[in-house]
C-alpha cells in the first residue's frame, strides 16, 4: 500500500497548518478517511492546508481534500490552499464544480414499524384489488376482441393460430406425458400401500381412476402448461413491449389484442383439453403398469375394474375444466405481457409473476369447479 | 498534456475478426497515445463497436495482438486482467446501468468489488462522481429506468470514472442525444480528459464530437484503420473518408466548430 500522511500541527498560535502528504487516490482513500477522522480539528483559527507533498491525484483524494477543507471552515476556520501543484488544479476545480456533495439515500426497507407493516398490508390489498380491476379489463377487452373476430372469423389468423397450437401442444406432448406416467405410477403405489391394510388393493384402481380422470390429469397438464407457455406469452409479449414493437403494430394499424392474443389464447383454448386427454391416458397407463408389478392386477382386471368404478361423467367432468383452465393461463400471460414496463427487469419479475398468478386463479377455479359439481350431485 | 510520451498506452497489431465468414477486421494496426482524445469512425456494419469490444476482452480475434499498458490482454491470467480492468473504464451504447440498482448503487459497484472501504465514504465518492458528470444530486437515488437517455449515458459514464481509470472506452456517447444534450457531454469529456489526464478511445458517428475533442481520428476502411489528425483527414482522397468529411453534414460540423473557435473569449 503507498504511504499516505495527513498531519494537522499548530505552527504559531492561532495558526494551523494541515499537511496532506503521499498518494491521495481511491485505492488509499479508506486510510485517509481513517487518517482525517482521527484528527482533532480547531475552531476559529487560521488554516493552512499545505499540499506540498501530494505525489499523486485522483478525484476521490480530490473530494478527500476538499472535504477537509469544508469541514474546517464549516468549524469557523480561515481555510487557505497553498502549495497546490498546478497540474492538480483543474481536477480540484473539477470536482469542486461538481458541488458539495449529499451522499444519496440508499432505499432500505422501511417496515420495521408495526405501522408500517399495517401500511404495507394495507398496499398489497389495495394492489389486490386494482389488480383485479385491471385484469377484468383486460379479460373485457380481450371479449370484445373475440367477439369483433367471430363476427369476422376470415379476420383469424390461421397460421399464427397453428404456430402456436405447436408450440404449446405438439411441442408439450413428451413432457406432459412423462409426469402423467410418473404421477400414474406414484398414485398407484402409494394407494396400494394404503389399501393393501383393509385388503382392498383392487380399489386403486378406483382411485387412480377418480383421481386422474377428474382432477390431477388437468390439473397437472395445466400446471406445466402454466409453467411453459404461460410464461412464454408473458416473456414474448414482454419484449416486444420492450422494443416497442406493440407500439409499432398499433400504428401500423393492427390491434395488438387480435395480432397477439387471440391466437395464443384459442390455440391454448384448443390444445389443453388434447393435453388432457393424453395426460389421462398416459397417467393411466402408469397407474395399471404399476398395479400390474406391485399388486399383480392385470390389465384386463385393471380395465374392467375401472369401466366399474367410473361413473360416465368422471372424464367428461376433467375435461370439461380444461378450456377453462386453458383461458385464465393464456389471459394472464398476455395480460402480464401488456404491464411489462420499458426495462428488461421487468420481463423477468412479471414472467415469474404470471406463472404464479396463473397457477393460483387455476387451483382457485378448480376449487370453484368443485363446489358447483357437488351442487349438481355429480 | 504534460508528459504526452510517445509510447502507445494501447496497441494493436494485425487484428483479424471474422463473423462467419464475413471479415471485419484484416490486419488493422493502431497506436492510441497516453492522454489523448481518438475518435473510431466508420460505416455501418464497418467493425467499430468490434474493435472496442476486442480491445477490452469482450471479444477474442481470429489474430492478433492486442496490448494495453504494454500487456497483452489476449494472453493473461485472469487475475492480471482484474488487476487491469480497474485502469480502464467502459460506457456502452445505452449506458448499460444495472437495472435493479440505484444510479449511486451503479457507481459503487466497482468500489466496493476492488476495495474495502466504509460505506460512508463510498457514498460520499459515489455522490462525488454523480456530481463529476453533470448529474443533479437527486438523481444518484433513481434507478436508471426512471432517467432520461441523457441522463443515463452521464451516469454511466460515472460508473466507468468510478475506478479514477486511466482509459475510458465511449461507446457511441453522443447518439440519441440531443445537440444540446450532446454539446455539453462533449465538454464534459474535454473537461474530464484535463482534469483527470483520462486517455479517451471514442467510437462515435458524430461528426461535431470529432471536430470538438478528438485529438486524432481513426477511420476504419476497407477492414483497416487510417489514423491522423483531422487536418490530415480532410486532406485524404479515398472515397469514403473524402466523402464523409466533406459531405454537407461534414462540412457544416466543420463550419460550426470554425465558428466556435472565432467567437472571442473563447
Amino acid at each position: 500500500m503507498a504511504s499516505v500522511a495527513a498531519t494537522l500541527v499548530e505552527s504559531e498560535p492561532g495558526s494551523f497548518v494541515f499537511a496532506a502528504a503521499g498518494e491521495w487516490l481511491v485505492a488509499t482513500a479508506a486510510e485517509v478517511d481513517r487518517r482525517l477522522r482521527g484528527l482533532q480539528m480547531p475552531s476559529d483559527k487560521r488554516v493552512t492546508l499545505d499540499l506540498a507533498g501530494i505525489d499523486r491525484l485522483d478525484t476521490a483524494g480530490a473530494w478527500l481534500l476538499l472535504r477537509t477543507e469544508h469541514d474546517l471552515a464549516a468549524r469557523g476556520n480561515t481555510v487557505e490552499i497553498c502549495n497546490l501543484r498546478s497540474n492538480f488544479a483543474p481536477l480540484l476545480d473539477q470536482v469542486r464544480a461538481g458541488g458539495m456533495v449529499v451522499p444519496a439515500r440508499h432505499p432500505r426497507p422501511a417496515h420495521h414499524t408495526i405501522v408500517g407493516f399495517l401500511a404495507r398490508i394495507g398496499e398489497i390489498s389495495l394492489g389486490i384489488f386494482a389488480r383485479a380491476y385491471s385484469i377484468l379489463g383486460f379479460f373485457g377487452a380481450v371479449c370484445e376482441s373475440a367477439g369483433a373476430l367471430l363476427l369476422r372469423p376470415r379476420r383469424l389468423r390461421i397460421t399464427a393460430l397453428v404456430a402456436q397450437i405447436e408450440q404449446t401442444g405438439v411441442n408439450a406432448v413428451p413432457i406432459v406425458g412423462l409426469l402423467s406416467f410418473l404421477i400414474g405410477v406414484v398414485i398407484a403405489y402409494q394407494g396400494a400401500d394404503q389399501l393393501r391394510r383393509f385388503g382392498a388393493e383392487i380399489y386403486t384402481v378406483n382411485l387412480l381412476g377418480v383421481g386422474i380422470l377428474r382432477e390431477l390429469g388437468v390439473l397437472m397438464t395445466a400446471v406445466i402448461i402454466a409453467g411453459r407457455s404461460g410464461s412464454a406469452f408473458t416473456a414474448q409479449i414482454g419484449t416486444m413491449r420492450v422494443n416497442e414493437e406493440i407500439d409499432a403494430l398499433s400504428t401500423i394499424g393492427l390491434d395488438p389484442l387480435e395480432v397477439l392474443v387471440l391466437p395464443r389464447l384459442f390455440g391454448l383454448v384448443l390444445t389443453l383439453p388434447m393435453l388432457t386427454l393424453w395426460a389421462d391416458v398416459v397417467g393411466l397407463l402408469g397407474g395399471c403398469l404399476m398395479s400390474w408389478a406391485s399388486l399383480g392386477i392385470t390389465p384386463p382386471q385393471f380395465i374392467r375394474q375401472l369401466q366399474d368404478s367410473l361413473y360416465p361423467w368422471t372424464f367428461w367432468i376433467g375435461l370439461i375444466k380444461a378450456p377453462s383452465f386453458a383461458f385464465i393461463i393464456a389471459l394472464i400471460g398476455c395480460y402480464e405481457g401488456f404491464q411489462v414496463a420499458r426495462s428488461a427487469e421487468s420481463v423477468g419479475r412479471l414472467t415469474t409473476l404470471s406463472v404464479v398468478e396463473a397457477i393460483f386463479l387455476v387451483i382457485v377455479a378448480d376449487a370453484g369447479f368443485s363446489i358447483f359439481f357437488s351442487f349438481l350431485q355429480i | 498534456m504534460p508528459d504526452r510520451s510517445e509510447e502507445p498506452i494501447i496497441c494493436v497489431r494485425g487484428l483479424v475478426n471474422r463473423f462467419g465468414a464475413e471479415t471485419v477486421h484484416d490486419g488493422l494496426d493502431l497506436d492510441v497515445l497516453r492522454g489523448e482524445v481518438i475518435g473510431i469512425v466508420g460505416g455501418s456494419g464497418s467493425g467499430k463497436s468490434v474493435l472496442l469490444r476486442t480491445i477490452v476482452g469482450l471479444n477474442r480475434p481470429v489474430e492478433g495482438k492486442v496490448e494495453v499498458f504494454g500487456r497483452d490482454v489476449l494472453r493473461m491470467s485472469d487475475r492480471q486482467r482484474r488487476q487491469l480492468e480497474n485502469r480502464w473504464g467502459v460506457l456502452f451504447q445505452d449506458g448499460a446501468l444495472f437495472s435493479s440498482l440505484t444510479v449511486a448503487q451503479n457507481i459503487e459497484v466497482p468500489i466496493t468489488e476492488y476495495y474495502d472501504m466504509p460505506l460512508r465514504l463510498m457514498d460520499e465518492i459515489s455522490a462525488v462522481k454523480v456530481g463529476l458528470v453533470g448529474l443533479p444530486e437527486e438523481a444518484g437515488e433513481k434507478y436508471p429506468s426512471q432517467l432520461s437517455g441523457g441522463m443515463r449515458k452521464r451516469a454511466g459514464l460515472a460508473r466507468a470514472l468510478a475506478l479514477d481509470p486511466e482509459i475510458v472506452f465511449l461507446d457511441e456517447p453522443t447518439a440519441g442525444l440531443d445537440p444540446i444534450a450532446a454539446g455539453a457531454f462533449d465538454e464534459l469529456i474535454r473537461d474530464l480528459k484535463t482534469s483527470l489526464g483520462l486517455t479517451v478511445f471514442m467510437v462515435t458517428h458524430d461528426l461535431d464530437s470529432l471536430f470538438a475533442i478528438c485529438d486524432r481520428v481513426a477511420v476504419l476502411v476497407d477492414k483497416k484503420v487510417r489514423v491522423g489528425t483531422l487536418e490530415q483527414l480532410l486532406r485524404d482522397n479515398h472515397p469514403w473518408i473524402h466523402s464523409y468529411f466533406h459531405g454537407p453534414r461534414g462540412r457544416a460540423a466543420r463550419a460550426s466548430e470554425a465558428a466556435t473557435l472565432m467567437t472571442p473569449g473563447h
